[in-house]
């Protein structure tokens, strides 16, 4: 009788371990790009591509921590810009500055998060207006710091990171500093989200503030947190940009919202609660490989950005259409 | 796919008729006249370059004649790219060296003609302008507002960026923008062989004096027999330059990289660097750190230049206008140098900050090189 009308899940045949779309989408447009120009196959080709991805995947796994916890982080672009120019200012030539350059701008990173995660958790100003007002800010700190034209200059010690390539390396033959950086950080910041009660707490926040605030998640801590996470992948973001780059005045401007479409075509959930950041990485992958792929097509300029912009929505419209009948 | 591909080219269609329906900046004309003035004789003084002018049309000023000390008005565009920052370091060390300039105002319009316009309107409800300075954001939004600081019975010397309006006592200016895309792809049709394949490389759209760079260079090229294997939009953006150089070196090769404006130069530089690839041609601008990467790595390069020098010769404009002494005008035309192999290594100052522009014509006065960031 009661087995009768305890409802029990229906029982459905084993299905194949569904796989996120979004690995497919960058195995494809991968694919495509070395069936229109072979020069990619070989090391130098995706070895470059990885090496410039490498700013924007991690940058797109910090800001996942926050898009996780159910808010955004729009202010990453500007603390990027304000790493590469504070940094060119105050190495000022000198190779040996770097060493106390980049824990400083961590530093300030670190305090920017801080300001924007008691903000939002405290002052309950939304996250979107938050961070827009930092973005502002720091955008306008970057430019009185240079009076709009940066008289320093990255030394090669700082540009090691987003510039040098260790070469010889067997099968490989090359492989650069930043793809060593990349991997290393998107494995921090896997293991943070996804193998560890900070992680579990961010998820439970952005799924359900008030569930998990009854449960006994310190709800404003775990949020100020995330945003920590997300300026400190930032500034890590724009030494390596920096490094590859070298210095502009508005270096870091659009990545915040590419680094948000990333972790969306990744399958992050926008309102929180649902995000990987290997998916996350890939998606940073996929965008990055249909800037390429759309350049290697030789299009016009204009028609590109269409295409793009065509093919982002596309991706995330896909991605949850399948989620939907998986009933997720 | 189809039906994106179909959006796609009908958007392509439509974007295509807009341009056509901007302002010609391809004046044959005009062209002709730049492409002579590079090489003519100009008169001046010989060790003070910022005191040239072309021709011999001169301006009476003496109804503008007033006693000291004055107040000298500048409305700028913005100090908003490295360029302008070293121009605006070149105007304010003049105006020390005239005592009778009492006050200079200097308002800032950052990059917007909007600003501009009401900074400018703002400078005249003010009334104390004994003569007003004015580097125009853009060519037809300010045409008005100058009108109006002309009708306002004070003096007005515009530089830079030009209006379309002869009311100004005179407009002073280098050559102009055919010049420089003239300078650089007769480097690159010199040094390539015909066939051969270049990449035109821009910072933004619609801004006259850059516009006319691309369409000189452009015909120059077509003329030549070279293939431009695209025109791109870097932003003046360091990272997007290298990128946009990768790209096009995995498609195949480049013969030459020509730039409508130096500060990324040693971005696309870095590209081929990265790749393993010989340097080509790169073309750049006078500024210190595209001047060492060619001396250092040795590829043919080339700095034609927009010099800054032309800051103070507006400040001496406005002086000499006021001292009532004749100007050249309507248009003073400054010598544009082009910054050559042979003459390279008069240009390296180590001691200067990277992005210091090095035609500033700046070097006799007296807070050389410290107001410019640069270490005796």
């Amino acid at each position: 009788m009661s087995a009768q009308s305890l409802p029990h899940p229906p029982d459905t045949p084993r299905r194949m371990p569904r796989i996120n779309p979004v690995y497919v989408l960058v195995a494809a447009l991968l694919i495509a790009i070395v069936v229109m120009n072979p020069a990619f196959g070989e090391p130098t080709g995706y070895m470059n591509y990885f090496k410039r991805v490498a700013a924007l995947a991690i940058l797109s796994g910090g800001a996942l921590y926050v898009i996780v916890s159910g808010g955004f982080d729009l202010s990453v672009g500007s603390i990027m810009t304000l790493t590469v120019i504070g940094s060119s200012m105050l190495a000022s030539n000198d190779p040996n500055s770097t060493y106390w350059i980049i824990p400083l701008m961590l530093g300030i990173g670190a305090f920017v998060g801080l300001i924007n995660g008691l903000v939002v958790s405290y002052l309950k100003v939304p996250s979107l207006i938050a961070t827009l007002g930092m973005m502002i800010s720091l955008n306008g700190v970057a430019f009185m710091w240079s009076g709009g034209a940066p008289r320093g200059y990255l030394p090669d010690t700082f540009r090691f990171f987003g510039r040098y390539n260790i070469t010889d390396v067997p099968v490989i033959s090359l492989l650069p500093i930043a793809v060593i950086c990349l991997a290393s950080f998107g494995l921090i910041l896997w293991w943070g989200l996804h193998r560890t009660n900070f992680g579990r707490m961010l998820h439970a926040v952005g799924d359900n503030q008030q569930a998990a605030r009854l449960a006994g998640v310190p709800v404003e801590r775990v949020r100020i947190s995330a945003f920590v996470v997300s300026a400190l992948t930032a500034v890590l973001a724009g030494v390596i940009l920096g490094g590859r780059a070298g210095v502009s005045v508005d270096i870091g401007s659009g990545f915040e919202l590419q680094a948000i479409t990333a972790a969306v075509i990744g399958g992050a959930q926008l309102l929180g609660g649902r995000g990987s950041v290997p998916a996350t990485i890939a998606g940073a992958l996929a965008l990055e490989a249909i800037f390429t792929l759309l350049n290697l097509l030789g299009l016009a300029q204009p028609v590109r950005l269409v295409v793009q912009g065509l093919i982002l929505i596309g991706a995330v419209a896909l991605a949850t259409y399948q989620r939907k009948r998986a009933g997720q | 796919m189809k039906t994106i591909l179909v959006a796609a080219a009908l958007f392509g269609i439509m974007t295509g008729a807009a341009f056509s329906q901007a302002p010609n900046f391809d004046d044959p004309e005009e062209f002709a006249k730049q492409r002579e003035q590079l090489t003519a004789t100009f008169n001046g003084p010989a060790d003070q370059v910022y005191l040239h002018y072309a021709g011999d049309s001169m301006v009476d000023t003496a109804a503008f004649k007033k006693e000291g000390p004055w107040t000298i008005c500048f409305s700028n565009a913005g100090v908003n790219n490295p360029w302008r920052v070293v121009g605006y370091t070149d105007m304010t060390e003049e105006v020390k060296l005239h005592p009778e300039i009492g006050t200079f105002t200097h308002v800032d319009a950052e990059g917007s003609d909007d600003k501009q316009i009401a900074d400018i309107d703002d400078l005249l409800a003010g009334g104390n302008c004994s003569a007003l300075i004015v580097s125009p954001n853009s060519t037809a939004a300010l045409t008005p507002a100058v009108e109006k600081a002309c009708a306002a019975g004070i003096p007005v010397i515009v530089f830079d960026r030009g209006v379309t309006t002869d009311c100004p006592v005179t407009f002073v200016h280098p050559v102009g923008g055919y010049g420089f895309g003239i300078q650089a792809a007769e480097h690159i049709i010199a040094n390539v062989p015909a066939g051969g394949k270049v990449l035109m490389l821009r910072i933004l759209p619609g801004v006259d004096v850059l516009e006319t760079r691309a369409s000189g260079a452009r015909n120059m090229f077509a003329e030549a027999g070279l293939t431009v294997l695209g025109e791109e939009f870097t932003d003046g953006d360091n990272a997007k330059t290298k990128s946009i150089v990768e790209d096009y070196l995995q498609r195949g090769t480049i013969d030459a990289v020509w730039m409508d404006a130096g500060a990324t130069a040693v971005a696309a530089v870095e590209a081929f660097e990265d790749q393993g690839v010989d340097v080509p041609v790169v073309t750049g601008e006078d500024q210190q750190d595209y001047l060492q990467k060619w001396r250092d790595l040795g590829f043919k390069g080339i700095a034609p230049t927009y010099p800054t020098y032309q800051w103070r010769t507006a400040i001496i404009a406005a002086v000499n206008t006021l001292k009532g002494e004749q100007v050249p005008g309507p248009e003073w035309v400054l010598p544009q140098p082009a910054i050559t192999q042979d003459v390279l290594d008069q240009y390296i100052n180590e001691k200067m900050p990277p992005l210091h522009y090095a035609m500033c014509g700046c070097e006799d006065m007296p807070n050389y090189p410290n107001a410019w960031g640069g270490t005796e």
